[in-house]
C-alpha cells in the first residue's frame, strides 16, 4: 500500500487535469462541510438549551393540592387540603431512592402585591420558606453571606437569602446588606447572604427577585402551621423520577384521604419528562444532521464515481498497455480503488477543516457579540471527525468500485485496440 | 520454442460467424528472426495476439518452450506475459505521462522487482538502444524512431523468451524504419526469438525465415536470406 511508485502513480494521474480533480473533490468537500456544519449547529443548540437547564436537579418532580373533585371516605367533594410536613418524612421512608424532597411555602407570586418593606423602599417578590436542600436542585451562586443551613431551620432564625434584584431595588449601590434587615410582610429578617442566577433565558429578571427564608421561621411567622404548600422532589440518578411519580402521587393521595381516581386533587409537573423530551429533540437533531450530511455527501461520491469511470475509459488503452506488460488485474483495480480513496479523503480532510474553521469563526464571533438564546458554543467532537473519515474511506471504496471492475472487464486485446 | 498444432480462431459478427484462422500448424525454434506476412484480413494479427496470450484459440494446441498455453485465467496469463513475452506495436503504446526510463522499467515492476535495481536495469537497456541520454524524456519530447526504440528496450527489459513485433514499422517512415530494424537484427544476433508481424516485403526480407499467411491457412514457410538492415542505413 505504501509503495512509492504506486503513490507517485496516483498523483501523476489525478494532478494530470486539475481542474476536473478539483471540481470533482468540491462535491465530497462540499458534503463533509455540510455535514459538520450541521452536526456543530445541532450541537450548538443542544449546549444553549443545556445551559438554560443550567446546573438544575432534572431528576425532579414537582407535586402540590389542589382541590378535591370526588367525595371519599366520607370527605365531601370540593375540599381543600395542604401537604404537611410529616408528608415528606413519610415519602423518605417510603422511597428510599430519592435523594431530595424540599417542603416549600411560598408568598407573593407573579404581580403580587408589595409585600417587602426597607426603609422607604417596597417591592412585590415572591417569598419561599425552603429547606437548605433547594440549594442542590435549583442551583445558584452566593455571591455574598450563607445560604441558608439546618441550624436556622432547626432554630426557627428570621433570616433571609435576597436575590441580586432584590438587592439593587431596595438598597443604594454601595449600601452594606448583610445584617441589615428586612420587613416581609410586617415580619423582620435579618439578610445573611445574596445570591445570583445563572440563566440565559427570559425569565432571567423574575429568578433574581427572589427571597430564601427557612422553611420553619417563614411557617411560624406566616402563620401556616405544618401545612407544606409545594415539594419539589429530587430522585437519585439511575432511578428516574418519571417512573416513580405516580407512586409518589398515589402515596400522597391515600394520606390525605383524597379518592384514588380524583386526577385533579394532586398536582405535579415531572421535569425529568420535559428534559427528556428536549433530549430526544437532540437525538432528533443529529438524526438530520447525519441524514441530510450523508445524502449531500453522497451525491459527491457519485461525482467521485463518474469522473472515476471517465478516467478508466479516457485510460482503456493505457490499461491494455499495461496488462500486456503484465499487470495483474487486481493490481489495476487497486490501482483504481486507491485513486478513488485518495481523492474522497484530501477532498473530505478539506471539508473537515474547512468545517472546524467555519465553528471556529462561528464560536469567535458569539464571543466577541455576547451569548444569544438557545445557542452557545457549536463543536462536533472527535467522535463524529473519526466517524467522517470512516464514511469517506468506505464511500471512496464505493465510488471507486464500479470503475474499477469496468476498467478490468475489457479484455487486454479489446482494451490495445481502443484509441 | 514455438510449437503450434492445427489452431483454429473464428469471431462471432451478430448471426455471421467469421472464420480467421483455420488450422495453423507451425514452430519456431530458439534464435529465430521470423516474418509474418500477409495482406489485411489474412489473420496475422490474430495469430500474433493468441501467440502473446492477448487472445484465446478456439480449438488446437499452444506450446510456449514446451508449457502447455491453454485455458489461463487472466493473472496467470498477465504472468506469463510478463515472463516470456516482450510485446512491440505499431503505435508504440507508450504511457505518455511516464519518462522513458519508468516505460523500459514498468515490466520489472510488474515482477515486483525493487526500485533502484529496476531503474538500473532499465537504464541498461535504453542505453542498448542508444537512448541512454533520454531517459528523463517524456514520450512526446522524442521522435517516432526513438519511441519505438524506447518501446523496443521495454519488450527486451525482462528478457523475454519471446519478442513478439506487431507492425513495428508501420508508423515510421523508410529510413527510421531501418534503422529499428537494424536494431531488431542485432537483438536476434545476440540469440533472441523474434516474431515480425508486417506487410512490408522489404521488412520481411530483412527476417530470416518468412511465413506467408492468407485467409486464415499458411501458404508458404521460407528460409530467406537475410538482408542486413544497415546496407540500406
Amino acid at each position: 500500500m505504501f509503495n512509492r511508485d504506486r503513490w507517485q502513480e496516483i498523483l501523476e494521474v489525478l494532478t494530470s487535469n486539475w481542474f476536473r480533480t478539483v471540481l470533482t473533490s468540491f462535491g465530497v468537500f462540499w458534503g463533509i462541510l455540510i455535514l459538520i456544519i450541521l452536526l456543530s449547529a445541532g450541537k450548538g443548540l443542544e449546549n444553549g438549551i443545556r445551559a438554560d437547564f443550567g446546573d438544575i436537579a432534572t431528576n425532579t418532580m414537582f407535586i402540590w393540592t389542589r382541590s378535591t373533585t370526588k367525595a371519599h371516605m366520607g370527605l365531601p367533594i370540593g375540599r381543600n387540603f395542604r401537604f404537611k410536613i410529616q408528608d415528606v418524612v413519610t415519602l423518605k421512608e417510603k422511597f428510599p431512592q430519592l435523594r431530595y424532597i424540599s417542603p416549600r411555602n411560598q408568598l407573593g407570586g407573579f404581580g403580587g402585591n408589595n409585600n417587602v418593606v426597607r426603609g422607604i423602599n417596597t417591592g412585590a417578590y415572591n417569598v419561599y420558606g425552603d429547606y437548605p436542600e433547594i440549594i442542590k436542585q435549583e442551583p445558584m451562586a452566593i455571591t455574598a453571606g450563607r445560604f441558608l443551613n439546618h441550624n436556622d431551620i432547626n432554630a426557627k432564625r428570621k433570616i433571609a437569602v435576597i436575590g441580586l434584584g432584590v438587592r439593587n431595588e431596595l438598597y443604594e449601590k454601595e449600601e452594606e446588606v448583610l445584617g441589615s434587615y428586612i420587613k416581609i410582610q410586617g415580619v423582620n429578617f435579618m439578610v445573611v447572604g445574596t445570591y445570583k442566577k445563572r440563566t440565559s433565558n427570559g425569565d432571567g429578571e423574575e429568578g433574581q427577585k427572589e427571597i430564601y427564608v427557612p422553611f420553619t421561621a417563614f411557617s411560624q411567622a406566616f402563620n401556616q402551621g405544618n401545612n407544606v404548600g409545594w415539594m419539589s422532589i429530587t430522585a437519585n440518578d439511575g432511578y428516574p423520577i418519571t417512573d416513580m411519580k405516580m407512586n409518589i402521587v398515589n402515596e400522597m393521595k391515600s394520606v390525605h384521604k383524597v379518592h384514588p381516581e380524583d386526577t385533579r386533587a394532586v398536582g405535579f409537573f415531572d421535569l425529568y419528562e420535559e428534559y427528556n423530551k428536549v433530549e430526544s429533540l437532540f437525538g432528533a437533531m443529529s438524526f438530520i444532521g447525519y441524514f441530510v450530511g450523508v445524502l449531500v455527501l453522497l451525491s459527491g461520491i457519485i461525482g467521485v464515481s463518474n469522473i472515476m469511470l471517465i478516467v478508466v475509459k479516457e485510460r482503456t488503452k493505457e490499461i491494455g498497455i499495461r496488462r500486456a506488460l503484465g499487470e495483474h488485474p487486481w493490481s489495476i483495480k487497486k490501482q483504481i480503488l486507491l485513486e478513488s480513496i485518495f481523492l474522497t479523503i484530501i477532498s473530505g480532510m478539506a471539508g473537515i477543516v474547512f468545517g472546524a474553521l467555519f465553528i471556529y469563526g462561528v464560536n469567535a464571533i458569539l464571543d466577541a457579540n455576547g451569548p444569544v438564546d438557545m445557542f452557545m458554543n457549536p463543536s462536533v467532537n472527535l467522535g463524529v471527525v473519526a466517524a467522517a473519515l470512516v464514511i469517506l474511506i468506505f464511500s471512496g471504496l464505493l465510488a471507486g468500485f464500479i470503475p474499477a471492475q469496468s476498467a478490468i472487464k475489457l479484455r487486454p486485446i479489446d482494451a490495445l485496440r481502443t484509441e | 520454442m514455438i510449437e503450434i498444432k492445427d489452431l483454429h480462431k473464428s469471431y462471432k459478427m451478430g448471426s455471421n460467424s467469421l472464420h480467421v484462422l483455420k488450422g495453423i500448424n507451425f514452430s519456431v525454434e530458439e534464435g529465430e528472426l521470423v516474418a509474418i506476412m500477409g495482406s489485411s484480413g489474412s489473420g496475422k494479427s490474430t495469430l500474433l495476439n493468441i501467440l502473446g496470450m492477448l487472445d484465446e484459440a478456439d480449438e488446437g494446441e499452444y506450446m510456449l518452450d514446451d508449457i502447455p498455453i491453454k485455458n489461463l485465467n487472466e493473472t496467470k496469463a498477465a504472468n506469463y506475459r510478463n515472463k516470456f513475452l516482450g510485446f512491440i506495436f505499431q503505435s508504440f503504446n507508450l504511457i505518455n505521462y511516464k519518462t522513458a526510463l519508468e516505460n523500459v522499467a514498468l515490466p520489472l515492476y510488474y515482477q515486483k522487482m525493487p526500485r533502484k535495481q529496476r531503474q538500473e536495469k532499465a537504464l541498461k537497456y535504453l542505453e542498448q538502444v542508444g537512448l541512454k541520454e533520454w531517459s528523463h524524456h517524456l514520450p512526446s519530447e522524442l521522435s517516432g524512431g526513438q519511441k519505438q526504440r524506447v518501446a523496443i528496450a521495454r519488450a527486451m527489459v525482462a528478457e523475454p523468451k519471446v519478442l513478439l513485433a506487431d507492425e513495428l514499422t508501420g508508423a515510421l517512415d523508410s529510413k527510421t524504419s531501418y534503422e529499428v530494424m537494424e536494431l531488431i537484427q542485432n537483438i536476434n544476433d545476440q540469440g533472441n526469438t523474434i516474431l515480425v508481424v508486417t506487410h512490408e516485403p522489404d521488412i520481411a526480407q530483412m527476417c530470416k525465415r518468412i511465413v506467408h499467411l492468407k485467409d486464415g491457412v499458411i501458404v508458404k514457410d521460407e528460409k530467406v536470406k537475410q538482408v542486413r538492415a544497415t546496407a540500406h542505413v
